[in-house]
């Protein structure tokens, strides 16, 4: 008899979902669905609003990337200005972005996924959370907490708190950077780059010691878009879109923020109230495609700073080359991101622009549309506003890193499934495997549904007739 | 000139005939909360935050409205009166679309300060979410109908202080909007002569600069209050 296991709620993610496993009449898995269950409804309520406020409303999409989203909204607002941002603004703009990148990137690394390949998929769960890092490993724990605490204090020096912070506006950035806060940035770069290469040194020690994980949690063939810069080089706040394929070849390159909709889809499935973009050429489901660090590092043709070089080179040479497709491996991209994001900083600290107090650019309505995009820490962020003369917000559209990875997603949990679940007998810590199948990409549903929570989680068993044969929960 | 002598809150003040007990209130150093008032301009009594009670008078009494007594006894502060403010405000807050964290106003805002000062922690009634919409056909300045709270400081502003007639009210009840000349776009008014006192006059997010992102909008209600004052005293070499 066929079997649908429910994983309600996902946990240590950020936002509410919930993942069903199917079994067929053998007990074999069948599918699995991730289902985000939460809805905002962000894109109908700026209607009517005014251009000048959407990055501080489309901000409060999340607690966790509101830079992200400041970001990607004020391009969309300088679009329809129809300004260039002053240099300092940019330069500014990518500051905090890298920040916000590197603080993210700490939070999914160090409290939410080190504790399954650091304390035990099988460890107790009451053990298996970022309180278990600290008894295990208090320095590590400690050095991670920091690493946070300071891509959140470049936001906060920036935009004078570190959530929700009303910087970006429409045209640039409302102050600069003080002298003595780029002394305090510059005084704790050492001890961020220390933590990084600590990080990376205890990943690549967990993959090397445990290589038939890459294989198994997650490893298939996609697509990967990202932006990259005119060059080829790593890029989060610019530069224009690639799509790759798992051979590492280039599907579509050069495309502008404008013209995404000619390349990307967004379909609506019945399971979730998450959105599904795909690669149009390619329709839906089989135009699949991945986004956010491992998808930035196999698009990217090299991350441009010495340091994240040679680790790309490191994680190519021994992963797959210019195609890294286990999603495993997101969390090994993710600290090389953080190691650039520190090279970047480290070179901007010496750039005498941030101190510049020409930072906005002001005008009127000059065109009627703008997309911004910018890369969030999950991936490729969208925001596209059609406005009227007067600059009211006639229609938006929000495309969200996670979404974008929502095929991804799914297809991971069935991945693990099929390569850890045998009969309908599910012990606990293959259920953690698939979360982590989740976990991998850090995904943000508060962003990607426009909605916020946290997660406990359920299993359900489902016969064919939609009976509930057996359910596991956990709060 | 005859005095008027009152008891506010136990303290004895002196007034001119014909002050408000919200004049006398604040000769006695008294602050009373206000949102509709606004010195330079007459007082409308609309926003009723400055209710008081006053011995031997069953009702409360709008301070700004109310003509000062000789041998009143007036409250200011009761438990009672506290209760009807922090309502009210509930009220203010209910009635239309008041998003702080986006708001232009955010930080500067009369209403917000108010709320915040009046001990309102939570609203407990069910917030109507009318479809109001925003008005940004004029170069220079917006409106905000969300965010209005009705107290016509624009208004009397646009009326009595620049002289041009420009705002008015219209509707009734939770229908009662500003509008602009004969409920035309701002952009299109004739009489609008671009000063922006109505503007500086607004004590929420409901008028304010065009390209003012959150947060960024401050005022100086004072300067009206200067402008009426030079007029009166004739301060002006004109």
């Amino acid at each position: 008899m066929s079997q649908r296991i429910i994983i309600d709620p996902v946990t240590r993610i950020e936002g509410h979902a919930k993942i069903s496993i199917f079994l067929d009449d053998k007990g074999d898995v069948s599918d699995a669905q991730f289902h985000v269950v939460e809805f905002r409804g962000f894109e109908k309520f700026c209607e009517g609003r005014m251009l000048w406020e959407m990055p501080a409303i489309t901000a409060r999409t999340c607690g966790i990337c509101p830079v992200s989203h400041l970001l990607a909204s004020s391009k969309a607002s300088d679009e329809i200005l129809a300004v260039k941002v002053p240099p300092a603004a940019d330069k500014l703009r990518r500051l905090m972005n890298l920040g916000q990148l590197t603080q993210s990137h700490a939070l999914s690394f160090f409290h939410l996924s080190a504790p399954d390949f650091l304390i035990g998929w099988d460890a107790p769960i009451a053990k298996r959370n970022i309180i278990g890092i600290v008894q295990e490993n208090p320095e590590l724990a400690r050095a991670g907490i920091r690493l946070r605490q300071f891509g959140q204090e470049i936001i906060e020096f920036l935009g004078g708190k570190k959530v929700h912070p009303s910087w970006a506006v429409p045209g640039g950035v409302r102050s600069g950077l003080s002298k003595e806060h780029r002394d305090v940035i510059v005084s704790k770069l050492p001890e961020s780059y220390d933590t990084t290469r600590a990080a990376l040194d205890l990943f690549k020690k967990v993959i090397a010691e445990h290589p038939e994980d890459v294989e198994k949690i997650g490893k298939f063939d996609s697509l990967f878009m990202a932006l990259v810069a005119p060059d080829g080089e790593w890029e989060h706040h610019g530069g224009l879109l690639r799509f790759t394929d798992s051979k590492g070849g280039i599907v579509a390159d050069k495309i502008s923020a404008q013209d995404y909709s000619d390349h990307i889809g967004e379909a609506v499935q019945s399971s979730s109230y998450l959105k599904s973009p795909y690669y149009k050429p390619l329709g839906f489901p089989d135009g699949m495609y991945r986004v956010g660090p491992l998808a930035r590092l196999n698009v990217a043709d090299r991350m441009g700073t010495p340091q994240a070089d040679a680790e790309l080179e490191e994680y190519r040479a021994a992963w797959g080359g210019r195609a890294v497709t286990s999603c495993y491996l997101y969390h090994y991209a993710r600290l090389i991101e953080i190691l650039a994001c520190l090279e970047r900083i480290e070179k901007l600290m010496d750039d005498p622009d941030i101190f510049s107090d020409h930072l906005r650019a002001e005008a009127g309505i000059n065109q009627l549309r703008g997309v911004g995009v910018s890369e969030a820490p999950r991936g490729t962020l969208f925001h596209d506003y059609t406005v009227d003369r007067n600059g009211v917000i006639q229609s938006v559209n929000m495309i969200i890193a996670t979404g974008q990875n929502n095929l991804a997603m799914n297809r991971s949990c069935l991945e693990i499934a099929r390569n850890y679940i045998d009969g309908p007998e599910i012990p606990e810590h293959v259920l953690n495997r698939v979360e982590h199948g989740i976990r991998n990409f850090d995904p943000c549903l508060s962003c990607s549904t426009h909605a916020v929570g946290q997660m406990p989680m359920r299993i359900q068993l489902i016969g064919p007739g939609g009976e509930i044969l057996d359910e596991k929960r956990r709060d | 000139m005859s005095v008027r002598t009152l008891t506010i809150d136990d303290q004895p003040v002196s007034v001119e005939e014909g002050a408000s007990v919200l004049d006398a209130a604040k000769a006695a150093g008294i602050t009373i909360p206000t949102l509709c008032h606004m010195d330079g301009v007459y007082d409308t009594g609309a926003c009723r935050l400055c209710l008081v009670e006053v011995e031997g008078i069953p009702k409360l009494l709008p301070a700004c409205s109310t003509i000062a007594a000789d041998g009143w006894v007036v409250r200011t502060q009761t438990e009672r009166l506290q209760k009807y403010r922090r309502m009210t405000l509930e009220l203010l807050f209910a009635e239309r679309n008041h998003v702080c964290s986006a708001c232009v106003a955010n930080g500067h805002c009369e209403l917000q300060t108010m709320a915040y000062s009046q001990g309102m922690d939570h609203v407990r009634y069910d917030y109507c979410y009318p479809k109001w919409g925003m008005d940004l056909s004029h170069p220079l300045f917006g409106m905000d109908h969300n965010r209005c709270i009705l107290c016509a400081r624009c208004v009397r502003t646009c009326w009595h202080i620049e002289g041009a007639g420009t705002k008015n009210l219209a509707g009734r009840g939770a229908g009662a909007h500003i509008i602009t000349d004969m409920n035309e776009d701002w952009g299109d008014s004739a009489t609008c002569t671009w000063c922006g006192k109505c503007v500086q006059s607004c004590p929420t997010g409901a008028l304010f600069q065009i390209g003012a992102t959150a947060g960024e909008m401050t005022r100086e209600p004072a300067r009206l209050a200067d402008i009426i004052t030079a007029r009166r005293k004739k301060e002006w070499n004109v």
